[in-house]
């Protein structure tokens, strides 16, 4: 046993590292923690700091190069089936049986763990109970909506009542009403039963529902305690400006970049500011020429701390500044003001499955138009249609005029696509890939070497114009992606979740650049399961099980939610809303 | 100590259902299992005949006569032609050219003559050499019914018969030359080949690129009880295939089962566990299922295939292929099969390739013990 028996975990001086075919990558760098029993541990970082590799470590799945790491008092290089009989592991992707009903994995995953026959009954009760699957328990686990796949999961790994329960990124890419629902089973257990959890998430908001919450970057450990202690030195530094006469975008524009602004997102009717330490107050220096703006205190939030952390750290390595709004080299002719896209009673089936049902709107001219919805709401398969890359089977569907169902071609040539996963060409250089991609869209000569310089300007792309796409860091993949998505000068871009697992700065930069290209005239239209994102929108429609659930600009539908108890809701409660409201409707 | 071996009990009991569950929801499985072993031996069994049946053969008779007209009667009694008059061998050589014959058949017009003088008559044959099997078979035939006339002849005429050495040929343990004989218990090595290696190269892979391996892993099961696991249901699966065929073979097919069913049982056994260590070696060294099919098909599929003396003789293979074949395991199955169905428990024959299988199995499910680590690096 260790020393102290309050200490579940304890990585003294690891370090790790991966042999890529090039060269060594330390995912892990002399990390010393200790995480305490009876409490929510929160890992916080952005893509590629190496979360995932601490959960594997401590599972003895992984070896560390040097250092020890002790589990529940057992040592996991030497001693790792012994942990692996305590403690539950849920991996990022979780392991369900597809062709397993829910009940069969929970016999599986019972019969693994040694759960005795008699116990079991009043064990899946109350899971079954909690995660609200009772009517399902015949249903192959590969039929269920990802929220019911994730909760599902969690039941298995808690089949078995853990000491220690480990769960990477457990809530990505699922529903904000199952997210909910996931954090009140965990909490429960650390309730009821005092299990201790290690949590890795994305989600800088779930931060604030831990009690302790370690921050990780690049491999090192940046910060840790309790997640108030990240918000304190934010005191006096967070502020909401309310502009009447400009729009928000614009106000976040100007904002944006000055070193004396820390970080400045939109968030509901006016823009949320970070100052950076010792900034003195004064509207006329923040937007010079502004007489009808407020600045308005707020309580500092994790989100900002972390932030500010990270922002700190990268200015103290290379001093990047925020790079400037995409500029396009002309604008795009056609008036503002008109319809871009039209969508009218779109519908989809896959065999009697219907993915999109009954979707009706449209998207003017350099407007940026949101599709929000959890994991299987229907915006790929939508957007998919859009793109004529899969056909609808009724409706009408128009891009840039142009009638999709029967000239899928022509519409192409205008639109501007970016995949969820950045196709790219893994194996080909940054500057083959823009170099491809440029042939493909058709430019030659002395068009093609232009779009390639404004390209490679404009992303900051030079300092790795040689090196291969494949194992660049996943910000600089979506910077790529963009770049190619946009080498035709399309007049209509599409963007699936073009954020997911990108990290906070770098989604940050790209919205900046986003909206520089939408006050060009592009129209954009975006998917993404961030609520906060749906802030940066014009307008969005919220997506569930093909449906369209409402349709409107993000104060519209945050009305929609708006109740006594919630005066001033968040995108992410007016989703539940809007979701519960529906289910009670069924 | 019971309670631990309870927990191991109860553990191997659920990895061994969900893989039965698994294998019943799956459809390419359950044909694999069982639809391909019925395709294979009815496509083996009745579509391909190595024997030469009905062959067609020009016949061209320069200058008839009783002998020829006799000698052309034999020769429209045998099962094995089907003689075509044609006059003239200029009309024999474009039939044979248009495929219409396999071969033609030149009776001189001295015919009758040489035959009764010393030295005798012949004849001559020309046999299109494309099909280098089936011209073989033809040249060999024409010889036996020439031979045989030049016997019934001998003895209606009360002559000795003029050739100095009377081979006579028995063929044992098939005595008719049926194929189908050495055919059919050759399939069944195919099929063993297909269910054992094939369907398990897929499934460590498949439990890879779902990720349900990262979670089975922390978990206390051992990576012995899930290799266990995942033998256990498809050396069920792969008996199951064995006896389909072997009832399809003897019942269907009329295949001699001369040895005993416990041999039949053993070896199978022994050559099952093989084919299944080789597909799970495969399976965790390559993790993929793409490429796991792609190495299983090429490295136990074709040399089951060619390399096993399924079709192609062993002994008439160049020495450096006769070498390699002797670390192909179907090569021992299908020796023992071929024994076992058609001449009885040889045991000379039994014990040996026997052992060769109880060894590949215990090298191949033992460096796929030793690879499958619960590690991730």
């Amino acid at each position: 046993m260790t020393a102290d028996d309050r200490i579940a975990l304890t990585f003294r001086g690891v370090t790790k590292s991966f042999r890529t075919r090039r060269q060594a990558v330390m995912a892990i760098k002399d990390l010393n923690v200790e995480i305490r029993l009876g409490k929510i541990t929160g890992l916080i970082g952005p893509d590629g700091a190496g979360k995932t590799t601490l959960m594997r470590l401590a599972t003895g799945l992984l070896r560390c190069d040097s250092g020890t790491v002790t589990v529940l008092g057992f040592d996991a290089a030497r001693q790792a089936l012994q942990i692996q009989g305590r403690v539950g592991y849920m991996p990022q992707r979780f392991g369900l049986y597809e062709d397993l009903t829910v009940q069969e994995n929970l016999d599986l995953y019972a019969d693994l763990q040694g759960v005795p026959v008699q116990a079991r009954k009043t064990r899946y009760n109350e899971l079954i109970h909690m995660t609200g699957m009772a009517r399902f328990t015949k249903r192959l686990a590969g039929k269920l909506s990802g929220g019911m796949k994730q909760k599902l999961g969690l039941a298995c790994t808690l089949v078995h009542p853990p000491r220690l329960l480990l769960l990477d990124e457990p809530t990505v890419g699922v529903d904000p009403v199952s997210r909910r629902e996931l954090w009140e089973i965990v909490d429960r257990f650390v309730r009821e039963e005092g299990t201790t959890v290690l949590l890795s998430t994305a989600y800088l908001d779930e931060a604030e529902r831990c009690d302790r919450v370690l921050m990780l970057d690049q491999g090192e450990l940046i910060g840790q305690g309790p997640p108030e202690q990240f918000c304190e030195p934010m005191t006096g530094r967070t502020f909401q400006i309310r502009s009447a006469d400009e729009k928000n975008r614009d106000v976040l524009e100007r904002l944006s970049g000055r070193p004396d602004v820390v970080d400045a997102v939109i968030q509901g009717d006016a823009v949320r500011l970070v100052l950076a330490d010792g900034t003195p107050l004064s509207i006329d220096r923040l937007l010079p020429g502004e007489n009808r703006a407020a600045l308005i205190p707020v309580p500092p939030r994790f989100e900002d701390g972390f932030i500010d952390t990270l922002r700190q750290r990268r200015h103290d390595q290379a001093g990047t500044p925020l790079p400037s709004a995409l500029q396009e080299d002309r604008r795009i002719q056609a008036e503002s003001s008109g319809t871009a896209i039209s969508v009218r009673n779109v519908q989809r089936a896959f065999g009697d499955f219907y993915a999109v049902k009954n979707v009706s709107f449209d998207v003017g001219r350099g407007e940026i138009f949101g599709l929000l919805g959890a994991n299987g709401a229907g915006k790929t398969t939508l957007f998919r249609m859009l793109c004529g890359l899969l056909p609808a089977s009724d409706g009408k569907l128009q891009v840039a005029g142009i009638d999709v169902r029967r000239t899928a071609a022509a519409a192409r040539a205008r639109i501007g696509y970016m995949s969820q996963k950045f196709s790219l060409y893994g194996s080909l250089s940054v500057a083959n890939n823009l170099k491809f991609f440029s042939s493909a869209y058709g430019l030659t000569g002395r068009r093609r070497q232009h779009r390639i310089r404004w390209a490679t300007e404009q992303f900051d792309l030079q300092p790795v114009l040689d090196d291969g796409s494949g194992e660049l860091p996943l910000g600089y993949k979506q910077r790529l992606a963009l770049a190619c998505a946009l080498m035709h000068e399309p007049e209509i871009l599409f963007l699936d979740e073009p954020t997911s697992g990108v990290d906070p700065l770098a989604r940050r930069e790209f919205w900046h650049r986003i909206n520089g290209l939408a006050s060009t005239g592009v129209t954009v239209l975006v998917t993404t399961h961030f609520m906060e994102e749906a802030e940066y929108c014009d307008r969005m429609a919220i997506m569930m099980a093909g449906e369209v659930l409402a349709l409107g600009t993000p104060p519209e539908i945050k009305q929609l939610a708006r109740s006594n108890e919630h005066p001033q809701p968040s995108m992410e409660e007016a989703f539940i809303h809007l979701i519960e409201s529906k289910d009670e409707e069924a | 100590m019971t309670g631990k071996r309870g927990r191991r009990l109860m553990r191997m009991r659920g990895l061994v259902r969900k893989e039965f569950l698994q294998v019943l929801r799956d459809p390419s499985a359950l044909a694999i299992a069982f639809v391909l072993p019925v395709v294979l031996l009815l496509l083996f069994g009745y579509g391909v005949s190595l024997d030469a049946e009905r062959v067609p053969i020009a016949l061209v008779v320069e200058k008839p006569t009783p002998d020829t007209n006799s000698f052309c009667g034999e020769l429209e009694q045998s099962i094995y032609f089907e003689p075509i008059f044609l006059h003239g061998m200029a009309a024999a050589q474009q039939a044979l050219m248009e495929g219409q014959v396999d071969a033609i058949l030149h009776l001189r017009a001295d015919f009758s003559d040489r035959l009764r003088r010393p030295g005798g008559a012949s004849i001559q044959l020309i046999v299109n050499g494309i099909d280098a099997n089936t011209s073989r078979i033809v040249n060999g035939y024409v010889d036996g019914v020439y031979a045989k006339w030049l016997e019934h002849r001998a003895m209606q005429l009360g002559q000795p018969l003029a050739e100095p050495v009377i081979v006579e040929h028995r063929i044992w343990f098939n005595a008719n030359v049926r194929s189908r004989n050495y055919l059919v218990p050759g399939v069944v090595a195919l099929i063993m080949t297909l269910i054992g290696s094939l369907l398990t190269a897929l499934l460590m892979a498949r439990e890879w690129e779902r990720g349900t391996m990262e979670a089975l892993m922390v978990t206390p099961v051992s990576m012995l009880e899930v290799l266990l696991g995942k033998i256990l249901p498809y050396f069920v699966l792969g008996m199951g295939g064995l006896a389909l065929s072997v009832v399809m073979a003897v019942w269907l097919f009329a295949v001699p089962l001369r040895g005993s069913i416990w041999v039949l049982l053993l070896g199978s056994s022994l050559f099952l566990l093989t084919a299944l260590g080789m597909g799970l070696f495969i399976s965790t060294v390559t993790r993929v299922q793409f490429v796991a099919a792609q190495v299983a098909i090429i490295a136990t599929f074709l040399p089951a295939f060619i390399l096993s003396g399924f079709i192609f003789d062993i002994g008439s293979m160049p020495r450096p292929i006769q070498w390699i074949t002797q670390i192909i395991p179907a090569r021992y199955y299908v020796a023992l099969l071929k024994t076992t169905f058609l001449a009885g428990d040889v045991w000379s024959v039994v014990v040996p390739n026997c052992a060769a299988l109880a060894v590949m199995a215990m090298v191949f499910l033992g460096i796929t013990r030793l690879l499958a680590r619960k590690r991730l690096d």
